[in-house]
């Protein structure tokens, strides 16, 4: 059975689901995919750090923020499977978005993905770093979407 | 010198989990005793830090007292509606809101309580979330310069420069506002991706109740710090009286209890203060004020406050903007209030440069707890090298034209 990976991103996410909803053969195997990065926390964490000397850890929002966190993306991806509408398994991982989802692809026979960069004109800038990598690197087939309707042509620079 | 040291890397690496005052207050008895610090001396320091550590409990109760009434909750309730599933707007509303509560109740209250509010409230429009906490993280120490109540170095700077709370608040207001621009150019920039990345209008529950009696009562303070400092009379009351009418009103609901009043009081963090204080007035007498008085800049130019803030933002990144703010004041101090405040922009703005606000704080919490995931600084760092000199210069020239126009 064919297994499709949905990178779910908040903001570009329903692209992907929809894509998926498309394309997927009857009976492939969804996978819903979420990354949470441990950076958000980690700055909350960084600037209770910097208050020397308020001491009670149990107020360190950087945990707060891990906890909604969790929380946040089992919504998403919630409302990520009632959009797809079909059977599917949602998969959370904690880490580097691109190297979560690299690792989460080993394997499988379809990656979906949405532009993650400047959506206002075709180009390489359309992908974010993050999305330059998963594309530079996946180990199998990508569907890249826009996240709304893809820009028309006359945004494509001229001819040198 | 010595003494300094261990008291900062137990303040940062916290053995045991010991509260901060706990190797703190013996090094400040011990100096002391030793003789590094005389008593007159000490006490003398402990005079001055006085009413600063009253100034600060007051504020710390009256910011958790708000939060117990629900303001925060309120304030990320509003930030989701008006912004109407725009993220850009929400950056703005976040911007707003960050300023104004670190002004008026101080960075801990935007770091501990609106951070977590603010990632609640991207999560549930569907935004993303690193834009508008990143925001908070920075806005707690640039907007901190407005008023002596919103960061513990404006306290005890404020006890230094003999400014009222007006004048303080009337030369700063301007810098303020120029460097929270200028961060918001930044992060308009930085984050354009993440902010082009849509979100989902709030399913529209009802909104929370607004605490109204929390914000008078924050009004009627912010009014008695104008007052009390128009009478000569010392504007940490007005802040222990807002505190005080809050507090006897949430213990009659029974919102909170004696012991969590104390609690949010932070008793080891005030001795802490005190402690940290005469141990460095201790180091600041046996020599360091001839050290670094050749690099302190005189005067109050454009170019000395320039400088004067540049080393102050460089020294808070080395130890933490806490020490370096007790290092400098006595130095600063004999330049006149001009280059005092100039010393509060470098130590406030400065530690944005690196993740933790000092880049001791963060290689020994590195080498001691060796977090098992990775830190990624390269994102926060890369932002920090493109607002803060940005925002220190704006704002070092708005200093410099308050000080030509108000008059120091």
């Amino acid at each position: 059975m064919a297994v499709v990976v949905v990178w779910i991103v908040e903001g570009t996410w329903p692209a992907c689901v929809d894509a998926a909803r498309r394309h997927a053969p009857e009976d492939a195997e969804i996978v819903l995919l979420h990354i949470t990065g441990q950076d958000i926390a980690d700055a909350a964490h960084g600037a209770f750090a910097g208050l020397l000397g308020r001491g009670h850890p149990e107020r360190d929002p950087g945990t707060r923020v891990e906890q909604l966190a969790a929380a946040s993306a089992e919504t998403l991806l919630q409302a990520a499977a009632d959009r797809l509408g079909r059977p599917c398994t949602r998969v959370e991982r904690t880490g580097r978005a691109e190297r979560e989802v690299l690792a989460a692809t080993d394997g499988a026979d379809l990656l979906v993905l949405a532009r993650d960069g400047d959506r206002t004109r075709v180009g390489p800038p359309s992908l974010a770093p993050p999305g330059r990598f998963v594309v530079d690197h996946a180990p199998c087939p990508l569907l890249l979407v826009w996240p709304e309707s893809a820009p028309d042509l006359t945004t494509l620079p001229d001819r040198p | 010198m010595a003494m300094l040291v261990l008291v900062l890397v137990c303040a940062v690496v916290r053995p045991f989990n010991w509260p901060e005052a706990v190797v703190a207050v013996p090094a400040a008895v011990l100096v002391v005793a030793t003789g590094a610090i005389s008593p007159g001396h000490a006490l003398d320091e402990a005079e001055q830090l006085g009413p600063v550590i009253g100034f600060l409990a007051a504020v710390l109760v009256l910011a958790q007292l708000c939060d117990d009434e629900g303001l925060f909750q309120a304030c990320g309730a509003w930030m989701a509606r008006t912004a109407a599933g725009r993220p850009r707007r929400l950056l703005a509303q976040v911007f707003l809101a960050a300023s104004a509560i670190t002004a008026v109740l101080s960075l801990d209250a935007t770091v501990v309580l609106l951070t977590p509010v603010v990632f609640a409230t991207a999560a549930r429009l569907g935004a993303r979330p690193k834009p508008h906490v990143y925001a908070c993280t920075h806005l707690s120490n640039t907007a901190s310069l407005l008023l002596p109540v919103s960061n513990l170095t404006n306290l005890l700077a404020f006890a230094a420069s003999g400014l009222s709370f007006t004048r303080f608040a009337a030369l700063m207001a301007l810098p303020w506002v120029a460097a929270i621009a200028v961060e918001y150019v930044v992060f308009r920039r930085f984050f354009a991706t993440d902010l082009d990345a849509g979100a989902q209008a709030p399913p529209t529950g009802d909104a929370p109740e607004l605490p109204l009696f929390a914000l008078v009562t924050v009004a009627c303070t912010l009014a008695g710090f104008v007052l009390t400092s128009a009478l000569g009379v010392d504007p940490a009351w007005a802040a222990l009286a807002g505190a005080v009418v809050l507090a006897v009103r949430s213990l009659l609901r029974r919102r909170t209890t004696p012991k969590a009043l104390l609690r949010s009081v932070s008793v080891p963090f005030l001795a802490f203060v005190l402690a940290l204080g005469i141990v460095v007035r201790a180091v600041v007498d046996n020599g360091l004020d001839t050290a670094l008085g050749h690099l302190l800049p005189d005067g109050t130019g454009l170019l000395a406050l320039l400088g004067i803030a540049a080393l102050a933002a460089v020294l808070a990144n080395v130890i933490n903007n806490l020490p370096a703010v007790l290092v400098l004041l006595p130095l600063a101090a004999t330049s006149g209030p001009g280059a005092v405040l100039a010393v509060l922009l470098g130590v406030n703005i400065g530690p944005n440069l690196t993740y933790a606000g000092s880049l001791a704080t963060l290689l020994w919490r590195r080498i001691v707890h060796a977090h098992d995931a990775e830190v990624q600084l390269g994102e926060f760092t890369r932002l920090g090298l493109y607002a803060v000199p940005a925002s220190l210069c704006a704002s070092v020239l708005a200093l410099w034209a308050s000080l030509v126009v108000i008059g120091a």
